[in-house]
């Protein structure tokens, strides 16, 4: 068998059991509430009778395992229940903000690599004041929190690019213009941190790569310099930085319920926050079962990336 | 365990005095962060809670150089308990995580085979979510709270610990000098105290040094949310959210507590990069 | 000299090693190498052969100085800038590393890191510089070399990497190779192979081959003349029967005398006594003359280079000029 195609399958092998754990993980939240949850859902209308029903509802007295599988056959179809205070489909309410988290993320993550891998380059092998300008960036996007920075933006712009609104969102399909609008100081904010990360490790990995001999071998031929940075260097360079970028995904993810929380944008994160404050468990865990599976899925998506830049991971024997 | 950690008190001791000058000014702003926290009673101009309705959304003065908020509370000395609380909800975690993470990677790094397995298995399990996520996930149980987001950080972090602490006691592990102790019939428990320990721990203080930086900014994250810290304790990611509600007429509540926590931050990080060229010379920590 | 591609002329090296000191690695040397020739450069390690190499291609540590002249077909490449030099590695003087594994790009096919080698140097399409590569391929032995094209390098044995980093040195008929220790690295049945598969080659195009090696018996196998190396200088030269029959410079003899083929199974190997002198400070003198069994008093001045009968050159006041025999220093 082609040694991609194994290590492609043996990669998303592993994967399953993976989901398997997250899936219980999250599954077991509800229960492990101490007290009885479903008496602090209600809050103040908790009444026997109200109690009996909705612990009926969500089958919180059948058998442990058996609640599990009717949970997880129920995902597997797309469904998670009702949000027990509107009644409406909780699939549909997922439906509806996960294409906003989704926009918010990537949206960054795509920034923050377009503009943090030529810095880092430049920060690898550059001159002095490249060198320095960069390091400033960077100590500055990993300190500040990216919150603060959105509510700095936000400050900064309401006075003079009123264009640019501190809140709201529309959705792409219904206003491609108005929702660039809306998402570009929430993208901002998210990308600032995470490019001060990516070209912290382009540079890093940039520099280990230049001080290997083939990097001389490649000047010996007579390869111009240009032609040794951009095309030999930063391919051997970009298997960690391809890893960073998966792993990093999930901390966009955190970062996402916040940004979200803060610009009042329609995403999961803020769901999953307003859901919390308000004891809304089905819906928690609707939402952290979503985040989480996007959360492997991009792992997986970037192990196999990295796999396919370098021959020699998916030639091993292992991933 | 005296000679545990005469070693290593000797040798942070040694580090610091050798440090590049930026993990000296890391290491100086903590002492200097600390000790504000923990003198805060003393140092605060104000008290932290007390409202003053004459001075609501004040301008920095001499008074109150960081202005006052929308109940008219001074802003620096909300800052300094600030301080208090922050550090010690990010020092109580980490260090809790790093003292269950060092028995943890050290056995596992030292024995390896099933041991290894049964040890990170599970801890590779709460991997699985991304830290914020797992954090809230954690809170969504038990409700918010200091606490919560203390135990909730340390829950985070102690997985990445032991797992720097697993790959450094290997790295010791395979040294001359600890099969020299086992040759000379040591019981494990003695080699691992005199010999592994002593030598594996640099790496997880540096790992523990960088993660403290970061554990402020989810701190300040929960907090922010509402998931952390409760009000009236002062807070700084609290701080923060309190400050959006007055940002365009009194700018300053929102900006010192943001300038503070990245003044920690970057301390963390100096230490911690600092630190790294002593105490992990061999890179465990990435 | 008409015929040598290669001429050194007094080369020297100095290279900064921090705290304001300098080690010079190179001490004036002299050597040619000609058209289809074969050179050996032979010397134990640190003798500062590398460094020769380095300063023919302009591949020297930074800040380092060149004193001297390094002549391509008549040419002073002392002059060249750093993108002169560019435009000649590769296409006029190629080079040939001790370790395959770390010459070649590990994520880049074997085929193209060959076509770039052409490409740097000729406006040539992507086609045809690949199906040049190919050429090239077969020509250094790889069977099938269409097909394995796109591999890897890791895909390789140690000695068809190094075939292909051969291929790729030999893409534009250099006038100058610059082997530093090319078989070192691998194992000793594939070491004749790379070596006769190395004289073919250059034999073919006209290319001068400086050989810089540790191994007498490659040196033996393959060269045609050798330069013996010590402390960053020549001290002796000849065709490589001359210098191995009859060794003029105590060194040489040494070197010889310590070869583990030379002696059947009795007695210990010889040693060299002593270590090889600091080069940060050189000694005014022969310097050899520490360790030399043979040393006197005339050794504490250095010994200048005279030719001798076999027309090679030896730098041992043990053979000063004849009365009729012209210095050459």
């Amino acid at each position: 068998m082609n040694p991609r195609l194994r290590f492609v399958l043996r990669r998303l092998a592993l994967t399953v059991p993976v989901l398997l754990v997250m899936s219980v993980f999250i599954f077991l939240i509800i229960r492990l509430v101490p007290g009885d949850p479903v008496r602090t859902m209600l809050g103040f209308r908790a009444t026997p009778a109200s109690v009996a029903q909705v612990r009926g509802q969500l089958h919180l007295d059948d058998p442990l395992w058996q609640q599990y599988r009717d949970w997880i056959t129920g995902v597997l179809h797309g469904s998670f229940g009702q949000d027990f205070v509107s009644k409406a489909p909780l699939s549909e309410l997922l439906a509806q903000r996960i294409p906003v988290t989704l926009e918010l993320t990537l949206l960054a993550m795509l920034l923050a690599v377009a503009a943090g891998v030529p810095l880092g380059v430049r920060a690898a092998v550059g001159g002095r004041w490249a060198r320095r300008l960069t390091e400033g960036f960077v100590v500055f996007g990993i300190s500040v929190p990216d919150f603060w920075l959105g509510i700095m933006l936000v400050l900064l712009f309401a006075g003079t690019m009123t264009w640019l609104p501190p809140s709201g969102y529309v959705a792409f399909t219904a206003d491609p213009g108005g929702n660039l609008q809306y998402m570009i100081l929430p993208v901002l904010t998210l990308a600032v941190a995470e490019t001060a990360y990516i070209i912290r490790t382009t540079r890093g990995s940039m520099l280990g790569v230049m001080g290997r001999p083939f990097i001389t071998y490649l000047r010996a031929k007579g390869t111009p310099e240009r032609s040794i940075v951009y095309g030999h260097a930063l391919r051997n360079a970009a298997a960690p930085i391809a890893t960073v970028v998966g792993i990093q995904f999930g901390v966009l993810l955190g970062g996402a319920i916040v940004v979200e929380t803060l610009f009042a944008l329609p995403g999961v994160g803020r769901l999953i926050v307003t859901a919390i404050n308000q004891r809304n468990y089905p819906v928690v865990q609707a939402g952290l079962f979503v985040v989480a599976t996007l959360f492997i899925l991009v792992s997986l998506l970037t192990d196999l990336v990295v796999g396919f830049i370098d021959p020699r991971v998916s030639d091993k024997g292992q991933s | 365990m005296s000679a545990t950690t005469g070693s290593v008190v000797r040798r942070s001791r040694s580090a610091v005095a050798a440090l590049p000058r930026s993990a000296r000014a890391g290491a100086l702003i903590l002492l200097a962060l600390a000790v504000v926290a923990v003198l805060a009673p003393l140092l605060a101009p104000h008290d932290p809670n007390a409202i003053d309705s004459a001075r609501v959304l004040g301008a920095p003065d001499l008074a109150h150089p960081f202005g006052s908020d929308a109940l008219g509370r001074d802003v620096l000395s909300r800052t300094i308990y600030a301080f208090r609380t922050s550090l010690s909800i990010v020092f109580g975690a980490v260090a809790v995580a790093s003292v269950v993470a060092l028995p943890l990677g050290t056995l596992a790094g030292y024995f390896g085979g099933w041991v290894d397995q049964v040890i990170s298995r599970p801890l590779d399990m709460l991997l699985v979510l991304p830290a914020l996520l797992l954090a809230i996930s954690l809170i969504a149980i038990v409700g918010p709270g200091s606490l919560v987001a203390a135990l909730a950080i340390a829950l985070i972090y102690l997985p990445i610990l032991a797992r720097v602490q697993r790959a450094s006691s290997l790295v010791v592990s395979q040294a001359g000098f600890v099969e020299g102790g086992r040759a000379r019939g040591w019981s494990s428990f003695a080699v691992l105290r005199r010999h592994v320990v002593p030598n594996a721990l640099g790496p997880l203080l540096v790992q523990a040094a960088i993660l403290a930086g970061f554990a402020v900014q989810i701190e300040a994250a929960l907090s922010f949310l509402g998931l952390g810290t409760q009000p009236p304790t002062a807070s700084l990611g609290l701080m923060l959210s309190d400050g959006r509600d007055v940002l365009t007429q009194a700018p300053w509540v929102e900006i010192f507590p943001g300038l503070a926590i990245a003044l920690i931050v970057l301390a963390f990080n100096l230490l911690g990069d600092g630190l790294r060229r002593h105490l992990d010379p061999q890179g465990v920590v990435s | 000299m008409s015929g040598a591609v290669l001429e050194l002329d007094d080369l020297t090296v100095r290279i900064p090693v921090g705290g304001g000191r300098w080690v010079e690695a190179v001490g004036g040397v002299t050597l040619a190498v000609g058209a289809s020739e074969i050179v050996g450069l032979v010397g134990e390690s640190g003798c500062g052969k590398s460094t020769l190499g380095g300063a023919v291609m302009g591949l020297l540590p930074v800040g380092s100085r060149v004193g001297g002249q390094v002549l391509l077909r008549g040419y002073d490449l002392r002059g060249l800038g750093e993108e002169g030099y560019r435009k000649i590695r590769g296409d006029d003087i190629a080079l040939v590393s001790q370790d395959p594994s770390a010459s070649l790009d590990p994520t880049y096919p074997v085929g193209a890191q060959v076509a770039e080698a052409i490409r740097n140097h000729r406006d040539v399409s992507r086609r045809t510089a690949r199906e040049r590569a190919v050429d090239l391929l077969r020509l250094v032995g790889i069977p099938d070399p269409r097909a394995r094209y796109a591999d890897p390098p890791h895909r390789f044995s140690g000695g068809m990497k190094q075939r292909v980093v051969i291929a790729a040195a030999l893409a534009n008929d250099p006038a100058v190779l610059i082997a530093d220790e090319p078989t070192t690295a691998l194992d000793v049945t594939i070491q004749a192979q790379i070596l006769h598969l190395l004289r073919d080659l250059t034999v073919r195009t006209g290319t001068g081959v400086l050989l810089i090696t540790h191994d007498l018996g490659v040196v033996a196998q393959v060269c045609d003349r050798v330069a013996v190396m010590y402390a960053g200088q020549v001290v002796e030269q000849g065709t490589v029967r001359e210098v191995f029959a009859r060794p003029l410079h105590p060194y040489t003899r040494a070197l010889l005398d310590s070869q583990p083929a030379a002696h059947h199974r009795s007695g210990d190997l010889p040693v060299i006594p002593g270590r090889v002198p600091d080069l940060t400070d050189p000694p005014a003198g022969c310097r050899f003359a520490q360790r030399c069994a043979q040393a006197h008093d005339r050794c504490a001045t250095a010994p200048p280079e005279v030719r001798t009968a076999s027309g090679g050159r030896v730098a041992c006041w043990l053979h000063p000029a004849p009365a009729t025999a012209e210095e050459t220093r």
